[in-house]
């Protein structure tokens, strides 16, 4: 029996039965990271004494009694080191628990180690990380998607049960989609921010990525829920997520955009996300069409709003309280000169655009224009669900593209979000799971559902019906 | 035709004279001229992509900040236990005394 290979629910059953304790299980997924992390470069961090000492604490009647589950490197855990896969942070240990680890530790899990990232969460492919690139476990060549990219190779290359990544403008979704697995942006409030490290403050939410959608639902129920540390977390008391998941999805309308089914997706994407479209319709959901006018706009949208919002939060990066630090003559050279050397190219060029979207002059034409039309694109998903329950579309308009193929183009890579951005601007819920493959070579292909605010319930259960119809979420990566 | 509405304008068209220096002096970051060469011509590229949003009306629409409908969320104003000091001074890049070492910033 190959333990790492398991889902949550699996494993829990084992674990609380006596069939396996939760050392033999961490020490499976330490022997498992020993064999192919070499070739997937998933993890920054590990401490293998430190996770088996975790095993050996851990309540097994807790709901992630025993789990293993790592956590990108943007979260803070006491006492791991915490960088964001920049230079800037190199060295930095965490000094208090982020609320979403937390109460992951409240729930049992053992907090296995520290998953690589682009830099600051900037990036589509993981490539923009200062310590290396992640591979895809379905082929080495290719990238495993960003910002999340070690979280979503972790899980897909059986390294972890379970993985938290965050999700800006599509950073759980589409890694999760281009490595075959679960992967979730909560609504926007739902889960605190609390030691999260601040990319766009009013987009970033934590998120599950899982080999099943069941998992998702037991994560999502773990770090869920109104925080005092995080303003804007919403005071709604937390569903229990797992109700309703097999209540099939007979009578629920599924929206599809039609802006959504564009030239430009790649064709093998586009006939597995139909095909899954029909699977629904054949579970008994309603199809409908429905219209989201300003995607179009999304893109840039972001851009703007996401790079502004980073370029203020980012100001915290200057070599005063923590992280490298680079004299200079004066105070001013001293910041500058720090964050010159600090920080990776794309971070700095997002710095730019924000500081210069923000900057006098500019302002009211790029940044408030783009929040207005942020209004936009929220008022199109207000009436869109006017007419459907969920809403169907590719997550990402390509499989996996190969290392280096992007790395030169800033805006083709920042157009590879096309289908996951406006989920953010808008606050919704989204989910990516696997709806397929491409022929040649064999790349995963995702599935993104869209769900109403605060309607994680049927979001998971349209998902969870899609899956336990399939077994696209059986097949595993030759690795 | 009905004169375009006030708050249709289109983007400013000054791309050109994009003052990169100064950008980079405002976010307090230095660039290598190498640098300042391919950002001032990738930001002169990512602003005539985003010129496109100057299309929309947005006549009347109020800006979105968040996407929460809370607003002026407020806690009592008690003292609560902190981080350990020594733990936060570990990570800082040079200390003394239990503070924070910094350039001189008044002479």
């Amino acid at each position: 029996m190959s333990l790492h290979t398991l889902t949550i629910s699996e494993l829990r059953a084992k674990l609380q039965h006596g069939e396996v304790s939760a050392r033999q299980l961490t020490q499976a997924l330490l022997d498992r990271i020993q064999t192919v992390d070499g070739k997937l470069k998933a993890y920054l961090w590990l401490n293998p004494d430190d996770a088996l000492r975790q095993a050996d604490a851990t309540d097994l009647t807790k709901p992630l009694g025993g789990i293993p589950i790592a956590i990108k490197d943007v979260l803070n855990v006491t006492g791991q080191p915490c960088t964001c896969a920049s230079k800037i942070l190199q060295g930095h240990t965490s000094v208090y628990d982020a609320t979403a680890i937390r109460k992951l530790r409240e729930a049992g899990a053992i907090l296995l180690g520290r998953t690589n990232m682009d830099e600051f969460a900037m990036g589509s492919s993981t490539e923009n990380s200062s310590w290396g690139v992640t591979r895809n476990p379905w082929d080495l060549e290719r990238i495993p998607g960003g910002s999340s990219g070690g979280s979503a190779a972790a899980v897909a290359g059986h390294e972890a049960i379970a993985a938290l990544g965050s999700d800006t403008g599509g950073s759980i979704r589409q890694p999760a989609a281009l490595t075959s697995c679960v992967g979730l942006k909560p609504t926007y409030g739902l889960v605190s921010r609390y030691g999260l490290v601040a990319f766009a403050s009013s987009l970033d939410q934590i998120g599950p990525f899982t080999k099943t959608v069941e998992d998702a639902a037991l994560l999502l129920g773990v770090i869920a829920g109104h925080d005092s540390l995080d303003s804007t977390s919403v005071p709604a008391p937390v569903p229990d997520y797992l109700e309703k998941l097999r209540a099939g999805v007979k009578g629920l309308r599924i929206g599809l955009p039609k802006e959504y089914f564009i030239a430009g997706t790649d064709r093998e994407v586009e006939a597995a996300v139909r095909a899954a479209i029909r699977q629904l319709e054949s579970l008994g959901a309603e199809v409908v069409e429905i219209s989201l006018p300003h995607t179009d706009y999304a893109v840039a949208v972001y851009y703007l709003i996401a790079t502004a919002e980073a370029s203020a939060n980012l100001a915290r990066f200057d070599g005063v309280r923590y992280g490298a630090r680079v004299r200079g003559a004066d105070v001013l050279e001293t910041y500058s000169k720090t964050r010159g050397a600090g920080f990776g190219p794309e971070v700095k060029r997002r710095i730019i655009l924000g500081t210069y979207a923000l900057s006098a002059g500019y302002y009211d034409a790029y940044y408030l224009r783009a929040q207005k039309v942020r209004t936009l694109i929220r008022r199109d998903f207000e009436q869109a669900f006017q007419k459907c329950d969920v809403i169907v579309t590719p997550t990402s308009p390509t499989p996996a593209f190969k290392i280096g193929e992007k790395a030169n183009d800033p805006l083709q890579m920042y157009l590879s979000d096309i289908f996951t951005i406006s989920v953010n601007l808008a606050g919704n819920c989204g989910l990516s799971l696997p709806c397929g493959f491409t022929s040649q070579p064999k790349l995963p292909i995702g599935l993104q559902l869209i769900g109403k605010a605060f309607d994680e319930p049927t979001l998971l259960r349209v998902a969870h019906a899609y899956e336990q119809s399939t077994s696209w979420h059986k097949e595993r990566p030759a690795l | 035709m009905p004169a375009p509405p006030i708050d249709c304008l289109v983007m400013p068209e000054d791309h050109n004279r994009i003052d990169i220096e100064h950008v980079a002096h405002l976010a307090r970051l230095e660039l290598t001229d190498v640098e300042k060469i391919k950002f001032a011509a990738q930001l002169k590229d990512m602003l005539t992509y985003v010129a496109k949003l100057g299309e929309v009306d947005v006549t009347g629409v109020e800006p979105t900040a968040h996407a929460v409908p809370l607003t002026n969320v407020l806690r009592p104003d008690e003292s609560r236990p902190s981080v350990d000091p020594v733990l936060i001074l570990k990570n800082a890049p040079e200390t003394a005394r239990g503070l924070i070492i910094m350039p001189k910033i008044v002479e």
